[in-house]
């Protein structure tokens, strides 16, 4: 049996997006004046005013990326770029495309460590926090873990600040409630493909009186933010998948819940052994990252693939082999439990015999090694 | 049982001998999968790893033949295990063989044991050398491709390790498996052979062996006159019997290395191919492995060095030493390197060379 645990790596499109997709052209370019190119700018602002609304913004604070890497960089560049050495805070356990942003930057940088729970300490970002700081960047999903971090008490840290709050919440959406205001972004990401839309597309929410220095520069697209012309398609794809999301949230979010816990029960009434990284009331539906104290994740991601279950741990080098997770690290410091976890995440598609087969196959693989 | 039913885990190093082995098992009908060994860090300063070439030809030609693909770190198990080693014979004046240890400690032992806790009946690798199963064990051969066999590099895998083991290349020669990768059409098909050590790769191995280990030069020392023939650039740098790269020449060469000397760090070079210095009778080993039993004493044939024809000895086992006797003089027998035997075509297993004699006479070659 083949499953797909890795939903967080990337989701397969909605078969209501995707024959959404079939159905239309996409012919036109919205910056052309004529009437083709004003059908397609007007299905582009149709699902500009849709996203909008569906996290609490108005259509003018949001911009079409490529997806969440662009937006990462459209949100720290455009902001650190208008700075001499500008002080920013970060945590060290965001995504690698905020992390390697962040370091090519001429920039002053604190990484605020995360505890052993997964979320970071309000109070060092609190007292890391400088008259001079102007960017705080935090993720609202940990992507390996899953753990929220305190958005709400960091949005309260900076009341009186002036630094601006950027969000990647690209793990959050469609498993929780993303609503701009109450998050207090000044500048949130958000990606497609993570919640059954296409990849290649994503958007950058930007407050209204933010500004950013743009980083492609062109014909004068998304407000002379990103040069280029719109993929209709694409764009209308996002749209789609943040409203199904959207509406079926609740009923998604709770199915996934019931994945975790039934793979949790089963894994417990094995014999494995096992830890949950991070505290697993503060983690996100569709995530869960497990240490198993006796073998390499590198090896049991290969014997999971050839037991055909695909699940995920740290970042890949590109020969293919495992690195130890910076986000474990972080946790837990430097320990055998930062190459011996593994990421499962869920999606509400998931059968019962799906999650059995997962804990079967682990089964499977402590036994053979314990012969 | 049926092939399919015998699960394969094929080393794949991204070069032409592995992608064909692959090949050949997969359309044998064996189970089979490819795994990339990772050996060495290159990576960089940035933390960033190099692409690495040979990964991408792994993942070219697993998806042409149709098998799934991994990858595995053994950077630390070669280091600890192969590059220490290494090091340390440099140390100590000797010429070390990483490629036996590579192979003994790494391709068929970190590896392997990967291999059978993923679930494989059998590793595979692209060796040139045969193995025959049957009711006596395991017999290791030579490949037929006698150019090209590597039992040499091989002589220390025991019975155990070897009954996991196959090589389907063994039967067969370099050219037919060139003309394999192409008639195949595999990514790999004209690829170039990988030369030298692989971790040095197609850098100048003074340089890189410089950098892990301090250089200390010292005088070069005729031999048989006692006339100071210039500068050595540290005795780690030069082997026994070499002849390239002493700087010295003209009147009275070619000279060739005959000995080092760790304590006075001098090194001792003799004029002519054939001088007597350089030739040897007899020399002692540790290290012992035999695959198959062997008598106490028995008549067979070896090789000091890698492609050196094999030639007539007497091995005499004495506790956990060998004594092996030459049945004609040998020259530039060298301390590090491994002795191999055979019986015919079968490879009896191996030792390193400790210490080497001319009659009773101990040679200076690691004073």
């Amino acid at each position: 049996m083949e499953v797909y645990a890795d939903y967080a790596a990337t989701t397969p499109m909605d078969g209501a997006v995707r024959q959404a997709l079939l159905e239309d052209d996409g012919f036109g370019n919205p910056s052309s004046i004529h009437r083709a190119g004003k059908e397609a700018r007007a299905k582009i602002e149709k699902a500009r005013r849709g996203i909008a609304q569906l996290l609490n913004a108005s259509s003018s604070e949001i911009f079409f990326t490529s997806g969440a890497t662009e937006g990462n960089n459209m949100a720290i560049r455009g902001v650190a770029n208008q700075y001499e050495r500008p002080h920013i805070i970060t945590t060290e356990i965001e995504h690698a495309s905020v992390l390697n942003t962040l370091r090519s930057l001429d920039a002053d940088v604190t990484y605020l460590q995360a505890n052993a729970d997964g979320a970071i300490d309000v109070d060092a970002l609190k007292n890391s926090l400088r008259d001079e700081t102007v960017l705080v960047s935090v993720m609202l999903v940990n992507n390996e873990t899953g753990v929220m971090q305190p958005i709400y008490e960091i949005q309260e840290a900076l009341s009186e600040h002036k630094a601006l709050l950027h969000i990647d919440a690209v793990q959050a959406y469609g498993h929780m409630t993303v609503d701009v205001k109450e998050l207090g972004a000044d500048l949130l990401t958000l990606s497609a493909h993570k919640m059954y839309g296409p990849k290649g597309v994503g958007l950058l929410y930007k407050r209204k009186d933010v500004k950013l220095i743009p980083l492609i520069t062109g014909g004068g697209q998304e407000k002379d933010l990103r040069g280029g012309t719109e993929n209709t398609i694409w764009i209308e794809g996002l749209s789609l998948a943040m409203q199904q999301a959207s509406d079926e949230m609740t009923r998604r979010s709770i199915r996934e819940m019931q994945i975790k816990e039934q793979f949790l029960n089963l894994l417990t009434q094995s014999d494995i052994p096992f830890e949950v990284n991070g505290d697993v009331n503060k983690s996100a539906s569709h995530i869960i990252n497990i240490h198993f104290p006796f073998a390499e994740a590198e090896f049991m991601l290969t014997a999971l693939d050839m037991a055909g279950i695909h699940a995920s741990a740290g970042s890949a080098c590109q020969a293919g082999t495992l690195n130890p997770s910076h986000v474990l690290t972080s946790m837990y410091g430097e320990s055998d439990r930062n190459r011996q976890s593994i990421r499962f995440s869920f999606s509400y598609m998931m059968t019962d015999e799906e999650v059995e087969a997962i804990v079967t196959a682990l089964e499977d693989i402590y036994g053979r090694l314990m012969r | 049982m049926n092939n399919s039913d015998i699960t394969v885990v094929v080393g794949m190093s991204g070069g032409v001998d592995s992608s064909v082995t692959a090949k050949l098992l997969k359309d044998q009908g064996y189970n089979t999968i490819g795994i990339f060994m990772k050996n060495w860090d290159d990576t960089d300063e940035d933390g960033v790893c190099t692409a690495t070439e040979d990964y991408e030809d792994v993942r070219l030609v697993a998806e042409e033949i149709g098998i799934p693909y991994y990858s595995v770190n053994f950077e630390k198990e070669y280091y600890d295990r192969v590059f220490e080693y290494f090091l340390e014979e440099y140390r100590k004046g000797r010429t070390p063989n990483p490629d036996v240890m590579c192979n003994k400690e790494i391709k068929f032992k970190a590896f392997l044991d990967h291999a059978m806790k993923l679930g494989a009946d059998y590793v595979a690798t692209g060796h040139y050398a045969q193995v025959v199963h049957d009711e006596e064990g395991t017999k290791m051969l030579r490949g037929i491709d006698n150019n090209k066999d590597q039992t040499y590099f091989l002589n220390q895998l025991s019975q155990e390790q070897l009954s996991k083991v196959m090589f389907p290349l063994g039967h067969l020669d370099k050219k037919e498996v060139r003309r394999l990768a192409r008639e195949y059409d595999l990514a790999t098909k004209d690829k170039k052979d990988s030369t030298g050590i692989c971790f040095i790769g197609e850098r100048d191995f003074k340089t890189f062996l410089s950098s892990y280990l301090p250089a200390n030069p010292g005088r070069m020392i005729n031999m048989d006159t006692g006339e100071d023939k210039g500068r050595h650039d540290g005795l780690m740098y030069y082997t026994i019997g070499q002849r390239q790269g002493l700087g010295i020449g003209g009147d009275g060469g070619p000279y060739f290395v005959a000995g080092k000397n760790l304590e006075t760090n001098e090194l001792y070079v003799v004029s002519g191919y054939d001088n007597e210095a350089l030739s040897s009778s007899s020399l002692e080993a540790s290290d012992i492995n035999f695959i198959n039993p062997v008598p106490e004493t028995f008549e067979c044939t070896a090789k000091f060095r890698y492609r050196q024809e094999d030639v007539p000895v007497t091995v005499k086992q004495m506790d956990d030493r060998l004594l092996v006797e030459f049945h004609e003089p040998a020259r530039a027998v060298t301390p590090g390197q491994a002795v191999v035997f055979y019986d015919g075509d079968v490879c009896l297993g191996g030792a390193t060379i400790d210490r080497i004699f001319k009659e009773s006479k101990e040679l200076e070659y690691l004073a």
